[in-house]
């Protein structure tokens, strides 16, 4: 009897005593911690001093948050040049996937987000949806920049009732990177302009693969199926996964399952290489020589380069994708409504996706542009790289973009694509599942995210 | 205080007035005292502690999303979604298995060197000291070193693996390598750290009961589980619910190991419950109710499971009492 209730007692003891360390080792992952007032976060402070300044000497602070690197140093300074009065407080938020969540926390918080943020286009397509966090930059004036930008660039920013969120920095393109050497290895030609020429369609492009796997090259043609479907869809339709009013068509949109059935043709005439991107394997692959072909946004250039070592120097080569043009990648920027100074961030805003802007941070870290003044200028036109055998890289990207058609994406795109169709892609492309399963799972992985 | 401002009386009157005044702060001092030192931590306890659990009880019985705001109550529906959810189902089971297979004999190797490391050995303190350096390495670095070592093609782990001609494994897309493959992450982190915890107990049994049990004619092993487990059993119950509080909420290591991917591997194959509260409330649709809803269940299933282990390891364990 004694024995029980002290065994009763000390099993209650047991139960208090871990949930309170669950309670005080739940750090990162528990929601309420993100949503709870008491979050200070560093951003705050600065704009509490601009806002005291003010009346004194009208000299405002601004501040501007990036992840990665856009390439901002040089255009910064000639922007506080311009505006004296203007001082930019740049913070870097580090990587995309710590920034967006920390982002969309302050935005909801009501404080701590930047006066300028930048808005990574797939973390964009969200905020469409729900704009009401951010000013509509039609408001402030933004109507005088219609038609600096690549159309479709411009029209992302765009939400149902019009209103216009983000201004366009950069985007990425879509070119293919090929092995020139295993090509003449494989008996194709090797010269970017008549591999252009071999590959004008996606059929063509698995007619040449079958060739190179005939050949007897010990090499696959591409690195996965992943790669397809994207710039595919793209070309050819005008929605993705979802339709403007955000219902769910990945399942019975015509071109996205003939997209997939193309990509998985490629896993079953064996000329996929079975790799899943950004792995271990994936990047020691471009050092081993194990894939032919690889679709490339220009922001991949240097990775491809990094990845296959100097060994690789002039074996790799660039050329227009099948189909005719693509884009992966790119960044807007945006102004939060909790700002105290729109009119001013604004006006940074506008220089730094202005064409001027838009070079100095394609000189800094080689950002491609996406207004067509920059993309047509000559400096970025006729950049090359020495890596590519001097390939025209400007010129193939800006080809890539310029015939590109708006396409509508919806809030869940990339979180739909990223995480439950290219996922499944990769299960058929190692074997794991067969196609059907893989898009049976993924159409009810993904209706079950709305 | 308000003596000063008073004009200045007798000297005497002044010296009582004083006296009640301090006799009074010291009845306060008394009563109150105690309760301000201890203050800190409940107010630390409240803002950290309590007020994240309890909005985490209400946010998750709202459609609340970080993009859209607070779409209105809806009572239990997270809970019944997550009940239908095959995602959580999903990771609740990776988290169990590689609970399992990474505490177990976690524990018991931990057991085992604290052991060896309590009798006299050469360059003790060397050997006590290097048992913990994988628990001062950064978390980061381990993911990053053990994601060369399990690369699926090229890793160090499949070149060893083939020499001995066992073949290949698929070590991201296969769940039974997967949980293995971090299952030893976790192993190498924590074993000596819990092995430095037994040390630390072993060290307080006093060494006549060795002695006696020597004379009794009891061999090492025997000493070892009739004296030296039965004495730190306390010690062991601790660790237990360290290991099961930190094991099902395994985070770091599976993000690591699937380079950041909070899904786990292409199939989800080692996505845990942690990652999965994650992966609801900040990626994608940013759907705060429900992670929070999850957040809540995995609270309570570490509770219950805290509770299991807790009674399953004191059964198993005879000491003199009982």
């Amino acid at each position: 009897m004694r024995l029980s209730r002290h065994r009763t007692r000390s099993a209650l003891a047991v139960a208090g005593v871990t949930a309170l360390l669950v309670a005080a080792c739940g750090g990162d992952d528990d929601s309420s911690d993100a949503s709870g007032p008491d979050t200070e976060p560093a951003g705050d402070t600065d704009v509490d001093d601009a806002t005291e300044e003010e009346p004194a000497g009208e000299q405002v602070t601004l501040v501007l948050q990036t992840f990665q690197d856009f390439g901002y140093d040089a255009a910064l300074e000639e922007f506080e040049r311009l505006h004296p009065n203007i001082t930019v407080d740049h913070q870097r938020m580090g990587e995309l996937r710590d920034f967006a969540p920390q982002l969309a926390q302050w935005l909801a918080a009501g404080s701590g987000a930047g006066d300028v943020v930048g808005l990574e286009e797939g973390i964009l397509l969200g905020y469409i949806e729900n704009p009401d966090a951010f000013h509509n930059l039609l408001e402030l004036g933004a109507d005088e920049l219609d038609g600096v930008y690549l159309d479709w660039k411009w029209d992302r920013g765009i939400t149902a009732d019009g209103q216009l969120i983000a201004l366009g920095t950069d985007v990425g393109g879509l070119a293919m990177c090929y092995r020139a050497d295993l090509f003449e290895a494989a008996g194709l030609p090797s010269d970017r302009d008549d591999v252009a020429a071999l590959w004008p369609t996606w059929d063509d492009y698995l007619a040449a693969g079958q060739q190179f796997r005939d050949s007897g090259v010990d090499a696959y043609w591409l690195d996965g199926a992943a790669g397809i479907p994207q710039p595919y869809v793209m070309q050819n339709s005008d929605v993705f996964f979802y339709s403007p009013d955000g219902e769910f068509i990945g399942d019975t949109n015509p071109v996205f399952r003939e997209a997939w059935d193309f990509a998985v043709q490629l896993h079953e005439e064996d000329l996929t290489a079975g790799l899943t991107l950004w792995t271990e394997d994936w990047t020691a692959a471009f050092e081993r020589s194990e894939f032919a072909t690889r679709p490339c946004p220009s922001w991949m250039t240097g990775l491809i380069e990094n990845w296959s070592g100097p060994d690789h120097a002039g074996l790799w080569d660039i050329t227009t994708i099948p189909g005719g043009g693509g884009n992966w990648g790119g960044s807007y920027l945006g102004i939060p409504a909790q700002t105290e100074h729109p009119q001013e961030a604004y006006e940074l805003a506008k220089f730094l996706t202005s064409p001027e802007g838009h070079l100095f941070a394609f000189d800094e870290v080689g950002a491609m542009p996406s207004s067509v003044a920059a993309l047509e200028d000559p400096s970025f036109t006729s950049s090359t790289s020495g890596y590519f055998r001097d390939a025209p890289v400007g010129q193939i990207m800006a080809e890539s973009v310029a015939g590109l058609e708006p396409i509508h994406l919806g809030a869940l795109h990339q979180e739909t694509w990223e995480n439950i169709f290219e996922q499944a892609l990769n299960r058929v492309d190692a074997g794991q599942q067969s196609s059907d399963d893989a898009f049976d799972q993924a159409v009810s992985e993904a209706q079950a995210l709305q | 205080m308000t003596t000063t401002t008073k004009p200045p009386p007798g000297e005497r009157r002044q010296r009582t007035h004083r006296r009640r005044i301090s006799l009074r702060l010291g009845r306060f001092e008394v009563k109150a005292a105690p309760y301000l030192f201890i203050s800190p931590f409940f107010i630390l306890f409240g803002i950290f502690g309590a007020f994240p659990i309890i909005f985490t009880v209400y946010v998750s019985m709202f459609d609340w999303t970080l993009l859209a705001g607070n779409q209105g109550f809806v009572g239990l529906d997270n809970f019944s979604r997550l009940l239908g959810d095959s995602l959580f189902w999903n990771a609740l089971r990776n988290t169990f298995a590689m609970f399992i297979i990474a505490t177990v004999p976690q524990l018991l190797l931990a057991l085992m060197i604290a052991n060896l490391l309590n009798r006299t050995l050469r360059a003790r303190t060397m050997f006590r000291m290097g048992i913990l350096a994988p628990y001062t390495t950064s978390l980061v670095a381990v993911g990053i070193v053990f994601g060369f070592i399990f690369a699926e093609r090229y890793g160090l782990a499949t070149y060893l693996l083939e020499m001995i001609g066992v073949g290949q494994f698929n070590w991201r897309n296969e769940q039974l390598p997967a949980w293995a493959a971090i299952s030893i992450m976790v192993d190498w982190r924590w074993t000596g750290y819990n092995a430095l915890i037994y040390l630390a107990a072993m060290q307080a049994i006093p060494r006549q009961l060795y002695e006696a049990a020597a004379i009794d004619g009891a061999r090492r092993w025997r000493q070892f589980w009739t004296i030296t487990v039965p004495l730190i059993k306390p010690t062991i119950l601790f660790t237990v619910i360290l290991s099961t509080i930190g094991g099902m909420q395994l985070f770091t290591e599976p993000l690591v190991f699937n380079y950041g991917r909070i899904q786990g591997g292409i199939g989800r194959e080692s996505q845990t419950v942690a990652m999965y509260v994650y992966e609801r409330t900040f990626g994608g649709t940013f759907h705060v109710g429900y992670g929070a809803a999850i957040s809540l269940v995995l609270f309570l299933i570490i509770i219950l499971v805290a509770l299991v282990n807790f009674t399953l390891v004191r059964r198993s364990i005879r000491t003199a009492e009982g």
